[in-house]
């Protein structure tokens, strides 16, 4: 065997040993007699979940306040993503088949490429930040609540779906477009009856499986003060009530399980 | 592949439902958009009231300029490498979980398919013994990664107590569930031939696996666990928020005591890492597959 081929398992090795260090990973004191019992205990207090109709209201309510965080902040993303996606799009802005003839002066040229770099940066910087940062800033800005939830889940997802959309929108095939821009149609209109078409089902595929994403994330985001179920999970937790806990786990399974479900249904019968 | 149902084919009765599905459609989504506005308590307005206004100019004016004394970025070497310790073992934790549970819930490999058919044909008990691990796999990875990552840090951070132990649980856990998932739908996925031949020459179930199987589905195993990397190192940052240590961890303090110039330090640090990881691991990637 070569050397560099022993390198790269070798330095595997090296990272994982350094990162088991690091993160004091301690898998005996977890599995020895103690740290069992310890889960077992937790695991058993879980159980039974509290089921008792004034809880279940109250979860179905929250739940459904996740589900709007969700919802909204999906749609809020999918505006996001299409307001910026082409002008983030080469092929649609200075370069490619389409402007291969071009007789713009040189600064209309220099703006075009402007306008794309200042985009793409746009993009960049919405994806960057996470989501929980996001939460953070607008619960500074307009107070605690679900809005700033949707806000930030549709900034961020925004910034991810501008990426993608933009990505498939440099991939369509040239020839529609050719054909188009030889029959004489203006660039408005090879936009309309050339690129759309071909890109809206993408979008909408990337779209839906990005609302699975943030049916989590809007959990997650209840932490920050937006509301819905993780909120109430990181009171139960706190309080120890976890009988409590484990309704609003199972909640939470339910709901997920659901969305990926109609996610999965709604790409099937759409595309 | 799922074969496609006759009735889907071409037949009236599926023309009918088509034309119903974009009413029915149409209605559900206005419902849950007016629904979900209300619940959501979307005002516009309060981005653009003088207070939000503000808050905003505030937080834009402390961003600059960002913090980048020598102090400062001292003091996040540690969290900085913390967050690639978590992310790191926290894929191999999920490896450790995902895998073992992927071959159970491989139905191609526990209970159906070319391995299994002729078996347990006539067998109702036999079906059934290797039916139940199956289902007891499946349901076990879906529980795992339908709990967000957050949630189990949650939990584990009570367990384990603070720092980054159970932050590497917590990705352990909910990415185990995910990897497993994808690892049997890859396995499920393979040529059958090879594992047909192999079993014909009288091969036991762990050397189909090993000779006929693993081998064709080693690249994208891989590729798909370095992909699970990149978004454990986001989520591994996202962690430290709940006192899972990490970049993460300093973000929320800077945020808390309205430190904005940190905060964009951060992020930019943030930035360069995921920036960094994508890079490295798309180049593992295209030298693997």
């Amino acid at each position: 065997m070569r050397p560099a081929t022993l390198l790269v398992p070798a330095g595997i090795l090296a990272l994982i040993l350094w990162s088991w260090h690091g993160t004091r990973f301690d898998l005996i004191g977890l599995l020895s007699a103690d740290g069992r019992a310890q889960m077992l205990t937790y695991v058993q207090r879980l159980f039974p979940p509290d089921l008792s109709p004034d809880l279940l209201r109250k979860v179905a309510y929250w739940s459904l306040e996740t589900f709007a965080i969700s919802f909204m902040g999906t749609l809020l993303s999918v505006a996001v993503a299409l307001a910026l996606v082409f002008f983030a799009s080469r092929n649609l802005v200075f370069t490619g088949v389409l402007f291969e003839v071009d007789e713009a002066g040189r600064p209309i040229r220099i703006a075009r490429i402007g306008l794309y770099v200042v985009a793409r940066a746009l993009l960049n910087l919405l994806r960057t930040v996470p989501h929980i940062v996001w939460a953070l800033i607008f619960v500074f800005a307009v107070g605690l609540g679900p809005f700033p939830g949707v806000l930030a889940l549709g900034l961020h997802t925004g910034g991810v779906l501008g990426k993608l959309f933009a990505e498939v929108v440099e991939d369509i095939e040239t020839q529609p477009l050719e054909a188009l821009q030889a029959a004489g149609a203006s660039r408005l209109q090879i936009f309309f009856y050339g690129v759309l078409p071909r890109v809206l089902p993408q979008f909408l595929a990337y779209s839906l499986y990005r609302w699975e994403v943030n049916i989590r994330e809007a959990i997650i985001l209840g932490y920050v003060g937006a509301g819905g179920l993780g909120q109430q999970i990181q009171i139960a937790i706190s309080l120890f009530l976890e009988n409590k806990l484990l309704t609003l786990i199972l909640a939470i399974y339910l709901m997920v399980t659901m969305v990926d479900y109609s996610s999965a249904y709604l790409r099937r019968r759409l595309l | 592949m799922p074969y496609p149902k006759p009735s889907e084919a071409a037949l009236p009765s599926s023309d009918h439902s088509r034309s119903l599905f974009p009413i029915l459609f149409g209605i559900c989504f206005a419902a849950a958009f007016v629904g979900s506005w209300q619940l959501a308590q979307i005002q516009p307005g309060l981005l653009f009231e003088a207070e939000g206004r503000r808050n905003m100019a505030r937080f834009i004016t402390g961003m600059f300029p960002p913090d980048l004394s020598l102090n400062f970025l001292r003091f996040l070497v540690v969290p900085f490498f913390e967050t690639i310790q978590i992310s790191v073992m926290g894929t191999v934790l999920a490896i450790a979980i995902g895998f073992p549970l992927s071959l159970l819930g491989t139905a191609s490999l526990a209970h159906a398919g070319i391995l299994n058919d002729l078996e347990i044909a006539g067998s109702p008990g036999r079906r059934l013994a290797r039916t139940l691990p199956y289902v007891l796999a499946r349901t076990v990875m879906s529980a795992f990664r339908c709990i967000p990552e957050f949630v189990w840090a949650f939990m584990f951070v009570r367990a384990v107590g603070l720092g980054p132990f159970p932050g590497v649980l917590a990705i352990g856990v909910s990415y185990g569930g995910m990897l497993g998932k994808v690892y049997s739908e890859i396995l499920e996925n393979l040529e059958t031939q090879p594992s047909e031949a192999l079993q014909a020459t009288g091969a036991s179930r762990w050397k189909i696996l090993i000779y006929g199987m693993l081998p064709q589905a080693l690249p994208q195993l891989v590729s798909y666990t370095l992909y699970r990397w990149e978004c454990a190192v986001r989520a591994s940052a996202i962690l430290g928020f709940i006192g899972a240590g990490g970049l993460g961890q300093q973000i929320e303090l800077s945020m808390r005591m309205f430190n904005f110039h940190e905060v964009v330090t951060l992020i930019l640090i943030l930035f360069l890492l995921v920036a960094a990881v994508d890079f490295l691991s798309a180049r593992a990637r295209k030298a693997i597959v």
